[in-house]
Order: structure tokens, then sequence, then C-alpha cells
């Protein structure tokens, strides 16, 4: 469903400040994959992900979406074939639209926008139902601007946009990161539902290591641009946090650097 | 005085045009458009020259609106294709325009490459051909009869003016409503919004921006031609802080009528356009004011329709947070009462 093939990147090449984002990355998703990913700050795990919603490109590697290569396909047109929330619950949704109006727009994504109008009866009671399954109420404020929700609330709509129209890929940024822990549990959940409801073949960054190991099929290790630990369906189940450091440790023959990394968030 | 605010009034929902395609890029796009000083006598001149060549009122105008939007989208272009920011952006169009201006003038006169003004004293225009067939239904005699028996000691020469400028700005009104709702219209509602979401939802923004900045050049473009056959001349220097003008109106339209719905707002934008004229027409009868001090009041206002509301809820905040101390020490007395018993 989606394949890496050997993509590098390197920022600001040939300043002082020259950073290896991407170090010949490798990785294929089958579809119906859940694969989460963690590593520490820098590892790039965030840079890989901008790669395959087109918002960075590679200096060079290919990457392919249900078989059609789209390396070089700009951001707009890729995002019809991959859905996204961002970590800032702001960043997902358009705050002075109403709900409504923002999932009009995220019903769009992958249709030509023409001059229908974005809300109709027939949609309307679609986004009703939608939203139900959120269990935040949000049904019977399709009206309300979405500026005046709560951070959890902003980013459930989210992950509801980014789900509803069944991409071909879901592509997860660390999205409970910003949120209190009660709602981050909450988002946590709904995700799992979203996810297995649409059989979405997933991605998710996290920085939370017991995140990353109750959610999804397949777990990856990334540090300093590189995927250093791969564990699949088979070992996955009985995946622990102390399984991953001494992991960690063994391969890099370094102790865990980062402490938000060990703790989670 | 009543002669002078119905003026204002007829000017006044003529310009509304030009303020909806203000607020269209201001507070929809959030792309402070300065095109709109240049692209307005864009519209004037190619209405007046049209018409001076010959061609029917509304043929010239609906030309006059497709040079609005090719201003506009090449705004759009050097903005978003030339990565050149919004209002240096605008600020290009608007002088390269002045000079397209006086060529589009110069069109009309067969001696002349360029000229700075049109006159269109003896041609006709809608408002003309509007006057032909409206004139002989007689309506103006009962209205202004009726006006009289109010009081009022004199009545405008005609009613009928009033009443295509206000049908036709109210179609454009209703129609932006319903534009802004359908699908291109939330995307370019978004791209304003969070251009970042509306990427991730396959919208190309670079497209929307463009085509925004189109439409609401053409408004403006519009708004300018019938302005030109309204007063029957068109002068390069017309368009000269247009832009403050429907920003006056955007604010005070916002300001006084709110912006709760697409709807009010598009509504307030309208209503903004006829206050500021009738201040406009009410400052003007300041003995010790020259009309020349119109384009100081105009910025003294947009300032202050700027800072006052600024001002206005750091009060509110202020008290706010008084009215919270001061209940928290009731609390506290209290406590210390309960304690001591």
């Amino acid at each position: 469903m989606l394949k890496l093939e050997g993509i590098n990147k390197i920022f600001n090449e040939g300043t002082m400040d020259e950073k290896v984002a991407l170090n010949n990355i490798n990785l294929h998703l089958a579809p119906g994959d859940f694969v989460t990913v963690i590593g520490s700050n820098g590892a790039g795990k965030s840079t890989m992900l901008n790669m395959i919603s087109g918002a960075l490109t590679p200096d060079f590697g290919a990457i392919t979406i249900d078989g059609k290569e789209v390396t070089k396909l700009p951001e707009f047109k890729r995002s019809q074939y991959i859905g996204r929330v961002f970590q800032d619950p702001m960043a997902g949704t358009a705050p002075t639209m109403t709900i409504e109006e923002n999932l009009a727009i995220a019903y769009s994504r992958n249709k030509k926008r023409g001059l229908r109008f974005g809300v109709n009866r027939e949609r309307k009671d679609f986004f009703r139902t939608s939203l139900e399954k959120l269990g935040l109420n949000l049904e019977n404020r399709l009206n309300a601007k979405v500026g005046l929700l709560s951070g959890g609330e902003r980013q459930a709509l989210s992950l509801l946009m980014a789900t509803f129209t069944r991409p071909a890929i879901l592509l997860l940024d660390e999205h409970t990161a910003a949120l209190d822990p009660s709602r981050a549990e909450l988002i946590t959940n709904l995700t799992k539902q979203l996810v297995e409801e649409n059989n979405l073949t997933t991605l998710m960054v996290t920085h939370n290591m017991q995140q990353a190991i109750d959610l999804g099929n397949r777990l990856i290790m990334m540090d300093k641009g590189q995927i250093i630990l791969e564990v699949d369906e088979s070992k996955k189940p009985t995946l622990t946090i102390p399984d991953l450091m001494t992991e960690f440790e063994h391969i890099r023959g370094e102790k865990m650097a980062s402490d938000k990394a060990l703790l989670g968030s | 005085m009543f002669l002078s605010i119905f003026g204002s009034v007829e000017q006044g929902i003529i310009y509304a045009i030009m303020a909806l395609g203000v607020y269209l890029t201001f507070r929809v796009l959030d792309f402070p458009d300065l095109t709109v000083d240049g692209s307005f006598v864009t519209g004037a001149a190619t209405a007046a020259m049209m018409i001076v060549l010959g061609y029917h009122p509304i043929i010239a105008t609906l030309i006059a609106i497709v040079a609005g939007f090719v201003a506009g989208c090449m705004t759009g272009l050097l903005h978003t294709k030339g990565k050149i920011n919004p209002l240096l952006s605008g600020i290009l169009m608007m002088i390269a325009l002045y000079s397209i201006n006086l060529r589009i003038m110069g069109l009309s006169a067969e001696n002349a490459i360029v000229k700075p003004n049109i006159q269109l004293q003896s041609n006709e225009t809608i408002f003309s051909q509007f006057q032909s067939f409206w004139s002989p239904l007689g309506i103006d005699d009962t209205l202004s009869n009726f006006v009289k028996s109010l009081g009022a000691a004199v009545a405008p020469n005609t009613w009928g003016t009033v009443l295509i400028v206000l049908i036709i700005t109210v179609i454009i009104k209703f129609v932006a409503d319903w534009f802004l709702k359908t699908e291109v219209g939330l995307a370019i509602r978004a791209t304003g919004d969070n251009k970042r979401m509306i990427r991730s939802f396959s919208a190309n923004t670079d497209r929307y921006t463009i085509l925004g900045l189109g439409i609401s050049n053409a408004l403006v473009a519009f708004s300018g031609a019938l302005i030109a056959q309204y007063s029957k001349f068109s002068d390069v220097n017309m368009g000269i802080g247009m832009i403050v003008i429907g920003l006056a109106s955007v604010i005070i339209g916002e300001a006084i009528f709110g912006t709760k719905t697409i709807f009010r707002a598009t509504l307030a934008v309208v209503f903004g356009a006829i206050i500021y004229r009738i201040i406009y027409a009410l400052a003007l009868r300041v003995p010790w004011l020259d009309s020349s001090d119109m384009k100081l009041i105009t910025a003294i206002i947009v300032v202050l329709a700027l800072v006052i509301p600024q001002l206005v809820s750091k009060q509110r905040d202020k008290k706010r947070k008084e009215k919270r101390r001061l209940e928290r020490l009731a609390q506290q007395r209290e406590l210390v009462t309960q304690g001591g018993e």
C-alpha cells in the first residue's frame, strides 16, 4: 500500500547546520497495516511523515502509494490519498468555519470541488451519524464554529475528518501529544476504533512508548535518520517497554537519550 | 440635506459592491490586497472607454468586470507563483495598473495614446438606459409627492437609480452568500483560515488564492464601472485611497452589525459602505472641513475602528478580573468569619 525506497534527505546541505534527516529509509506497509513509529527527538520521524504527505520532497528515493509513484506529486494532489492528523489540535481544522463546513471540506477530499452547496441535507445526515461515533455530542452542534471547541474536541474532529473518506494512508503525527492525559486517552481509543472500522493503512508517530506498544500490529524505532528496529506482527503482541530499551542499548551501544521517550507523555 | 444624504445612499450602494470585494480578500482570504486602488479605475476606465467607442453599456460593464478579474488574478500569480509578499504584490499591481489605466482610456481617443480621464456627459449609460424605461412609469412623481407630503422641501430627481443599484447590489450580496457556501467557496474560506489544513484535504491553495483575488477585483472593477457611469466620468486618480474606503466600510459594518454568519457579514459590509458615504456627506457639511480632508478622515475612521475594539475588550477583561478579585476577597472573609465561630 505504501512503499518508501531509499529515501534520503539532508537539511541545509553544504552549510554549518547541515543535518542528515533521513538516511536511506526503506519501509513497506501492506494494506491494513498499522505501524507505530518511536524514536527520540530529531530521529527523523516527523520528517518521514512529511515526506509521505508531500510537505517535503526527498533528495532522492521513491515513494509509492497503492502502486502509484507519488515522489514528485505536490502535497495537495497527494492528499487525495492521505489522511493526516497533526500534533497541534489547531492545525487540522478551520477555526472560523462551522463543524459541518469543516466536515464538508474533508468530504470533498477525493472529489472535484464544484459549485454545489458544500453542506446539503444528505451530507448533513452523514456528518451527523459520523459525529455520533465520537460520543462528544458534536452531532448536535453542527453549526458551532470550530474555534469554540476544546483542544480534545478539535482533535477528535480532525481525526474524523482525516478518516471518514477512507484514505489509502492515514498519517498520525504525535496527535495526542498536545492533550491532557484523559483527552489523549479518548483520542487514542477513537484512533483505534476509526482505524479498525475503516480498515485504514496507518502510520503513527508517537513519543509515548506505551501507546506505541498498545496500538497497531507493527512497530519501528528510528534514530539519527535511520530505522534501527522493526518489530513485526508476530512479536509485537508480547512487546514491553523494557524490551525496547534493551534493544536500543543493544543496537546503539548507548542508553536511550530522551527521558520523554522513556516515560512517555 | 435630504438630497445629499439621498445621493450618498445611491453612491454607497454602488461602493458596497467594491466593499464586498475588499471583504472577500481582507476577511475571507486574509489577504490585504492593495490592487483595489488600481482595479477600481480599471473598471471605470474600461467601461468608459467602451461606452465612448459606442458599445452597449452592459457589454462595457461586463468587459470591465473581466478586466478586474484578470488584474486580481495577476496579483494572485505574483504572490503564489512569484512568492512575493501579499502587500507588495498588490502595490506592484496597483502601480502597473496606473499606466495600464491611462492606456485603456487612451484607446477611446484617436489622437492620443494615453488619456487621464474620459467624460461621459452625452453618452448612454446603464443608468440613462434604465431611466428611459423607468421614467414613463411615473413612479417618480408618486414617490416624490409622498416624500414632500412628509415634509421634505425637495425630492430627488429620480428614484430609478437607487432602485437599480439596490437590485444589483442585493443580487451580488446573495450570490456572494451562495458562493461562499459552495464547495469552492468553502475551500476559499479555508484557504484564508488554515492553509495547512486545506492543503491536507487536497485543495490547491494557490489556485484558490488566485481565484479569490480575481473575484474580489472583478467586484471592485464592477463598482468602478458603475461609479464611472453614475458620475459620468472616469479619472485615473479616482481610485486613490479606495482600499481604505473599502476597509472602512467593512470595519464599520462589522462593528455595527456583527459577523456571526456569512449572511450577516455581507449584509454588514453593504450597510457599512452606505454608512461610510453618509458620514462622508455629513463631514463635508462641516464648514471648516475641505473635501480634500476626507482621506485623512477616512484614515482616522479606520484607525479608530481598529483600535477602539481592542481598548474595549481590554477594559472588559480588566473589569472581569477585578470582579473576580472582589469575589475571592469576599469568599476569604466569609471563611475567616466562619473559622472564628
